[in-house]
């Protein structure tokens, strides 16, 4: 006996059907640009390609000097953005009031993400290379990054020092302990994973930046290392703009291969970070 | 009176903790300090293009700083018009995939693609850009058979996957949080899943998926490398659909190809930072519209739920 599937039933297949075609349509060429990268790109990676300095403007040789220049600024931008963002996270998770100037500060991290990349980095250009006078710098690159970065930390931040129970800090206070003690003793350990993972994508994110150090610190080739906060420096994402646009007669083997590294450096981030919450969600006893 | 200090309540000498207060507070005031820096350096950075350009060049459609011609217009239209592109390819991918994920996949599919979609959301754009070069802009040049794949389409295509993550991420939350119940009563009054999806879930759901939407769009309008390296870069003002298939050139690309060249405070590097001010304004509006969409739902599932 086979059964008569009405029409509305019909539509519903049809319909399920088409969505699992978008969903996949939307995945495959995320794995595809993957794949692709790490194929074309791996025949690239040597310990030459990774340790040794770029030759022969830049078609020979390795990328030492994007590497370390972009470690540094993520480092950089760890050294600003980590304190602040979790300052302004526990500000907003325990003291602040319902009020009009919590809210306005609410509004100004919903804007501070929205901002334009190129728009971070006429600013960094503006106030921290020039009005401050750091020069084209890590330092201003690592300044610039770090205020582009500092909503996504706030956020995650604050969602995970919410989600600690609001008994813990009640027993904590009610034990004697005053206001700081019970968010550094109680509440930011308890949440800590949680801001690990928001720190690590933040990080990520500078990471992977381009238009906000194409004028505040990245250099077009610089075949040596800095030595100063206050050297300009190569740095992987601008690096692999520079090869794919400006060099012409650029090996494609380097290309990709610079690709698959900064790639590798990005997503081993996302990596940790989701191990960590992961781990964490498994882990919690609340 | 006994105060709390003398009974021992707080063993911490007070001062200590008031001066970590104190910071903790003027962290919580930066993000404040630094839009308001932001803008203020935008605007003082820009104003002189008003004043040395004037209104009447600045709003015309030829943008050729070598002969001080600072028409903005073919920019605005660049920006426009890959940005409504990547919106026709993010609204429809994007939501279909965030209902997909949340209200047909198995468990088993969901958690594996969702870090997946995510994965897209991590991707450097440059490497994006760097993709849509080598890849995207040839086929569609021998597909389409257009002059140069480098185009206001390859722009749109990719800046619709950038938005994607951001529409997926913040809908299927949405789809999420409508409570079970509402499928269910749905479900008993003998609708199918499909009619439940479109007459109850999305529509309880609806100010999210705006949300993610706009979200969406103010990602797609600000960004910056991907359309730099494959849109062609020419100021043309787009004047229909058909100049889809032609190069472009976007706000932000303009600002990151020619600010490297330009001479502090000269006439043309105020006019980047008025283009600059103008990108900052659009961020401004869009995702303040936005977060008042969430906010108006917090408060009317408030209403519902008190």
């Amino acid at each position: 006996m086979t059964m008569k599937l009405s029409a509305r039933q019909y539509k519903q297949r049809l319909g399920f059907s088409l969505l699992t075609l978008m969903t996949f349509l939307t995945i495959i060429p995320i794995m595809g640009v993957v794949i692709y990268i790490i194929y074309l790109g791996l025949p690239a990676i040597n310990l030459e390609f990774l340790t040794g300095f770029p030759r022969e403007g830049m078609r020979e040789g390795g990328i030492l000097p994007a590497i370390i220049g972009t470690f540094y600024l993520t480092l950089g931008t760890a050294i600003f953005a980590v304190p602040l963002g979790i300052g302004s996270a526990i500000y907003l998770s325990e003291y602040a009031p319902d009020n009009k100037a919590t809210q306005l500060i609410r509004i100004a991290i919903i804007n501070l993400a929205g901002i334009p990349s190129v728009v971070y980095g006429l600013f960094g250009l503006g106030l921290f290379v020039l009005f401050l006078g750091f020069g084209t710098s890590i330092l201003a690159g690592s300044l610039t990054l770090s205020i582009m970065t500092l909503p996504v930390i706030i956020s995650t931040t604050e969602e995970a020092l919410r989600a600690v129970p609001q008994s813990f800090r009640t027993v904590s206070m009610s034990l004697g302990a005053t206001k700081w003690q019970t968010i550094r003793r109680i509440v930011l350990p308890q949440a800590l994973p949680g801001i690990l993972t928001g720190v690590i994508l933040g990080l990520e994110r500078a990471a992977g930046e381009t238009a906000p150090i194409l004028f505040t610190v990245a250099a077009f080739f610089l075949p040596r290392l800095p030595n100063s906060p206050l050297d300009a420096t190569m740095a992987l994402p601008y690096h692999l703009y520079v090869i794919s646009t400006q060099v012409p007669g650029m090996p494609i083997k380097i290309q990709y291969g610079t690709a698959l590294v900064l790639l590798a450096f990005v997503l081993s981030m996302n990596l940790v970070a989701t191990a960590i919450r992961s781990r964490a969600r498994a882990r919690r006893q609340w | 009176m006994i105060s709390k200090q003398k009974i021992g309540i707080n063993p911490k000498p007070p001062k200590r903790e008031f001066l970590i207060t104190a910071l903790i507070k003027a962290a919580g005031y930066s993000a404040i300090i630094f839009v308001g820096m932001i803008f203020l350096f935008l605007l003082v950075e820009s104003l002189p293009a008003l004043r040395e350009v004037g209104l009447s060049n600045l709003l015309s459609s030829r943008w050729y700083p070598i002969e001080d011609h600072y028409g903005v217009l073919p920019l605005i239209g660049g920006t426009l018009i890959i940005t409504i592109g990547a919106t026709m390819i993010a609204l429809p991918f994007g939501v279909g995939t965030a209902i997909y994920l949340s209200e047909i996949a198995p468990r088993w599919l969901r958690e594996t693609l969702k870090p997946i979609v995510e994965i897209l959301g991590g991707l450097p754009s440059v490497v994006l850009g760097f993709m849509g070069m080598l890849i995207l802009s040839p086929y569609l040049r021998i597909w389409l058979d257009l002059p140069t794949g480098l185009s206001a389409l390859a722009g749109s295509i990719l800046l619709g996957g950038i938005a994607i993550p951001t529409v997926v991420s913040i809908s299927e939350d949405a789809l999420d949080a409508v409570p079970r119940s509402y499928r269910d009563a749905s479900l008993a009054m003998g609708a199918t899943e499909w009619q439940t999806i479109w007459r109850v879930t999305l529509p309880a759901a609806r100010s999210g998926v705006l949300t993610a939407v706009m979200l969406g769009i103010g990602r797609a309008i600000g960004e910056t490398m991907t359309v730099m390296m494959v849109t062609g870069n020419a100021p043309i003002l787009p004047t229909g659909i058909k100049d889809l298939f032609s190069p472009v050139r976007t706000m932000t690309a303009t600002i990151a190809a020619e600010m490297g060249e330009v001479a502090n405070s000269s006439t043309h590097y105020h006019v980047l930072f008025l283009i600059g001010i103008i990108l900052f304004l659009i961020s401004l509006v869009v995702n303040v519209t936005a977060s008042a969409v969430v906010f108006r739902q917090k408060k009317s599932q408030e209403r519902i739920l008190s």
